[in-house]
């Protein structure tokens, strides 16, 4: 479908990129505040669904030159691979551990390996809700 | 750490089937074959080192801990009877991997799929036989199944192939789960997966209610993997499989995994009488079937299928009648006597594996220089093959039991064990040794039929697709290899009695074996005895059938054609795939609303029943908290939209009305404090309605639905009956708990896993296996999606 509403283009253009910064706050906020992998993945994905509806499919998909499945693959690959890390290590599956360092210029950070996990997460979902939003509202 | 020989010499041919294809591709020039043939032959140095074996100090035991909270290890154990069977398969393995290199061409075959799956078969049948853990023998016991599939299914072109993959993947399969139903019930009874240990309380299994399926059901498996009647029927149809692979799974060892149970269990079973009439009545029954059937036969690999059959029967029966060793109360001495019919056993084992493997391979030469195989068109080939035609005798002869060969010997013993039997059990047991001889007198007509019809008489070359003649020298070696074998062990049978036997023996009969009982001592010259008197019987008997087999002929053409086992075989499967579609599409009407229906009305009646179920439920609304005038406004702004959904008439005030319900309960759950749960469903919400507006204009018109009486009285009961059943559960879940919450764990997830937020804990960290499945299968779901819809696009793009 194509339509041009001038006004939500230009206020989807503005908002898509606030609507991210959200979604990347919330993804790591969710170790200690609301939020997490799940709903940051899907926060994203309704930034692309506002381009979808503000713009058509094909310009949505020149603007994001990817394979949702592959997003979504990597994802799960990520949360995996996450997993099995503690193995090597003779730890059992999914073993999390976090500690604080210091870095140059952000100071003290608290690091995890349940993040890591999250970001699995985070893409599998934004992968898979793309996926079936896009060859949904792509079927002519 | 120490590196656990054995699970190196299970794993290695898996690991080298992972760089299989990369040999193939880099260097195709060369092949493939010539890279795999370390694997085998490695291995079988490793376990000839252990040669002489000694059953005292040589037993050698490596365990890996694989799921230990299910007592499952990854336990191997090496004794006597596992070195034997390891030995055939690493050491036949050789010889046909180096056989396939100059059968199988390198230019048009899949080489590395063909490889791939040879190199699987052959590291779960080593771990088959060395595994002390029974789910670990079942795990190996299905590899070997499915890489016979795969094997069997190698030209997939061709239907036959595929026909006869799937018929030998639904019998051995079927097997493997009634067999594996029998381990569980061991397992139930003992308290213990391990072999050994079940060996070591095998008496208090005895007295144990589920002795008798379990021993039903785990015979079951062995049969249908070593192909005993009724069973037999898919070993024919696996000839479909290149002969290298017929030589190698099926008549040298996966058939031989049947047997290798049934022996290993038989310090379990043995002594029961449910066992030695089973085992013994079963092999029996298919080896005078199978050498019968064998003579009709006119394609040779047939022949020697129908033929293999017939000899597992010959293994199986005398194993039945070793384990009547094992009986109570029985003198030491005649436990001995029919000890030895499991020692002639396990030697005939060897010798068929040996034998029987040089004939596939003489069968697949003749095959690949003349092109065809069957019998018909064959004839005088002896001019032209000369050393084929030899090893065929010396492969014959030997399966016909006659000497010089070493088949002769086990054939002698086969004929002791069934006199034994006999002799010491009840009168009517003369059937055994009878059956027997006829059983031996059929095996040397087809064997003669198998030499002089393919190498004598007057052959017709025109019959032939290729001009004969004798084949490469490198494809005849590992046939001379076993044929020399099979010489070799006539002169000297008892090097490999004291080297193997013996040590076999002691894992078949550990009590006997502890008084030095019995005593394996292999001898060609017995005497005028009876089994010698059985031989020659066989031998005149044998040729004037031959001689006169135009004569009786007759007799196949009258058996019944309608009523065999394979049109039993194949009715049942479509009378199953009948049934089952019937019932398929009895309820998949394909309406989404039909299956909502099946959805709801079986969710109302669980929760209904499990509400009815349980009287101790109460419901106490005296703890809950007051309800405030928001959330009285909320609730009522939640069932206005819905019913507006209901009642609407055009669709996007529906979606409007329905994403309204959906930021309702968002809103409930802020004022309920659980943010997580509101975001989420807010995103989720937004999602949902975004995507009901890009596919809007797709959505058909609505439209008054036309639904008849009946069929809206049911969607009313149903939607009200889920309505109220699920607030009845919403009621009572507080006032009635099973379980003690666990809640309060999660509480400290600051401490446990340095995360404040003990949603997102839980997710992550507690329970984060079940999140990493749930994302794989969201991510499968969507995968399903997308290809509905592609698959959809382009069927109606291209119809």
């Amino acid at each position: 479908m194509k339509f041009s509403d001038v006004i939500l283009q230009t206020a989807a253009k503005v908002l898509v990129f606030i609507i991210l910064t959200f979604a990347i706050y919330v993804m790591f906020a969710g170790h200690h505040n609301p939020g997490g992998g799940f709903v940051g993945g899907l926060i994203t994905a309704s930034a692309i669904v506002l381009l979808l509806m503000a713009f058509d499919a094909r310009s949505v998909r020149e603007m994001l030159p990817m394979d949702f499945k592959k997003v979504g693959a990597a994802g799960v690959l990520i949360a995996v691979l996450t997993g099995a890390a503690p193995l090597v290590m003779d730890l059992p599956f999914l073993f999390h551990k976090h500690t604080k360092t210091d870095l140059p210029i952000v100071g003290n950070v608290e690091l995890a390996s349940a993040v890591l996990f999250d970001i699995g997460v985070f893409l599998a979902v934004l992968g898979t809700t793309m996926t079936i939003i896009t060859s949904i509202s792509e079927d002519e | 750490m120490k590196l656990p020989f054995l699970h190196v010499a299970v794993l290695f041919p898996f690991f080298f089937a992972v760089i299989v294809p990369f040999l193939f591709k880099k260097w195709r020039h060369i092949h493939t074959g010539w890279f795999v043939l370390i694997v085998p032959l490695l291995i079988f140095g490793c376990f000839a080192l252990r040669l002489p074996f000694d059953p005292v100090l040589g037993p050698v035991t490596e365990s890996v801990s694989w799921i230990p909270r299910l007592g499952i290890h990854f336990t191997l154990y090496l004794d006597g009877l596992t070195l034997l069977l390891a030995l055939i398969i690493s050491g036949i393995g050789f010889l046909v991997v180096l056989y396939s290199i100059f059968y199988m061409s390198k230019e048009r075959e899949a080489l590395h799929n063909f490889y791939i799956y040879l190199l699987c078969f052959m590291g779960a049948m080593l771990g088959l036989v060395l595994s002390d853990n029974l789910l670990v023998l079942y795990t190996f016991w299905e590899i070997t199944s499915i890489s016979s599939f795969l094997l069997i299914a190698y030209w997939y072109q061709r239907k036959k192939s595929r026909q006869g993959a799937m018929k030998s993947l639904l019998i051995t399969m079927s097997g493997g789960f009634a067999m594996l139903l029998g381990f569980l019930m061991i397992y139930a009874a003992t308290g213990t997966l391990s072999i050994r240990e079940i060996i070591a309380s095998a008496d208090k299994l005895a007295e144990h209610a589920l002795f008798t399926p379990a021993l039903l059901l785990i015979l079951l498996g062995a049969f249908t993997k070593s192909a005993q009647f009724p069973f037999h029927i898919w070993l024919p149809d696996a000839m479909e499989a290149p002969t290298p692979i017929s030589a190698y799974l099926h008549s040298a060892t996966m058939v031989k995994a049947g047997v290798y149970l049934v022996a290993r269990l038989t310090p379990v079973f043995g002594g029961q009488a449910e066992w030695f009439w089973l085992v013994t009545a079963g092999g029996i029954v298919t080896l005078f079937w199978g050498s019968f059937l064998a003579i009709r036969q006119i394609d040779l690999k047939a022949m020697l299928a129908f033929s293999t059959v017939s000899q597992l029967g010959l293994m199986m029966s005398l194993l039945g009648v070793g384990s009547l060793a094992l009986k109570p109360d029985l003198a030491p001495e005649t436990a001995a006597l029919f000890a030895m019919a499991s020692a002639a056993a396990l030697f005939h084992l060897f010798n068929h594996s040996v034998f029987k493997g040089c004939l596939f391979m003489v069968v697949g030469i003749i095959d690949h220089e003349t092109g065809t195989r069957d019998i018909r068109k064959l004839g005088g080939l002896i001019g032209f093959m000369p050393i084929s035609f030899t090893l065929t005798v010396i492969g014959a002869f030997s399966m016909a039991g006659l000497p010089p060969f070493s088949g002769f010997l086990s054939k002698e013993m086969f004929f002791t064990g069934m006199l034994t039997a006999f002799r010491h059990g009840s009168g009517w047991l003369v059937v055994l040794p009878v059956l027997a001889w006829a059983a031996s007198v059929f095996t040397f007509v087809y064997c003669m039929i198998l030499v002089f019809k393919t190498f004598t008489g007057p052959g017709d070359p025109k019959l032939l697709d290729k001009t004969a003649h004798e084949a490469s020298p490198g494809m005849l070696v590992s046939p001379i290899v076993l044929a020399l074998l099979i010489i070799a062990f006539f002169f000297v049978p008892n090097a490999f009695v004291a080297a193997v036997l013996q040590p076999a023996m002691h894992s078949l009969f550990p009590s006997l074996a502890a008084l030095g009982l019995p005593e394996v001592h292999v001898s060609h010259w017995h005497g005028w005895s009876a089994e010698l008197f059985m031989t020659i019987g066989v031998v005149i008997a044998g040729i004037w059938l031959f001689r006169n087999l135009a004569r009786w002929e007759g007799i196949f053409a009258r058996l019944p054609r309608k009523i065999t086992l394979n049109t039993a075989f194949e009715q049942g499967l479509v009378g199953m795939e009948y049934a089952s579609s019937k019932i398929t599409r009895a309820y998949m009407t394909g309406n989404a609303r039909h299956y909502l229906l099946y959805l709801f009305g079986f969710l109302t009646l669980m929760l209904t029943f499990a509400l009815l179920a349980r009287p101790g439920a109460i419901w106490d609304v005296s703890q809950d908290a007051q309800i405030h005038l928001y959330e009285y406004v909320l609730g009522l702004a939640l069932v206005a939209s819905a019913l507006y959904m209901l009642f609407t008439t055009s669709r996007i005030s529906s979606i409007v009305a329905l994403s309204a319900v959906g930021y309702l309960i968002a809103l409930f759950f802020i004022n309920f404090r659980a943010p997580d749960l509101a975001l989420t469903q807010l995103v989720v919400e937004t999602i949902s309605t975004g995507l009901f507006l890009l596919c809007f204009h797709f959505l058909p018109k609505m439209k008054k639905e036309l639904a008849r009486l009946p069929l809206k009285i049911t969607n009313l009961i149903i939607s009200i009956g889920v309505g109220v059943t699920l607030t009845l559960i919403g009621l009572y879940a507080k006032g009635y708990r099973v379980f003690e919450p666990i809640s309060s764990f999660y509480e400290n997830s600051y401490q446990l896993a340095g995360a404040r937020n003990m949603v997102n804990a839980i997710l992550v960290d507690f329970r984060g296996f079940d999140t990493m499945l749930e994302i794989v299968v969201l991510l499968a779901a969507g995968i399903g999606v997308y290809t509905l819809i592609r698959f959809d696009k382009a069927r109606r793009e291209d119809p």
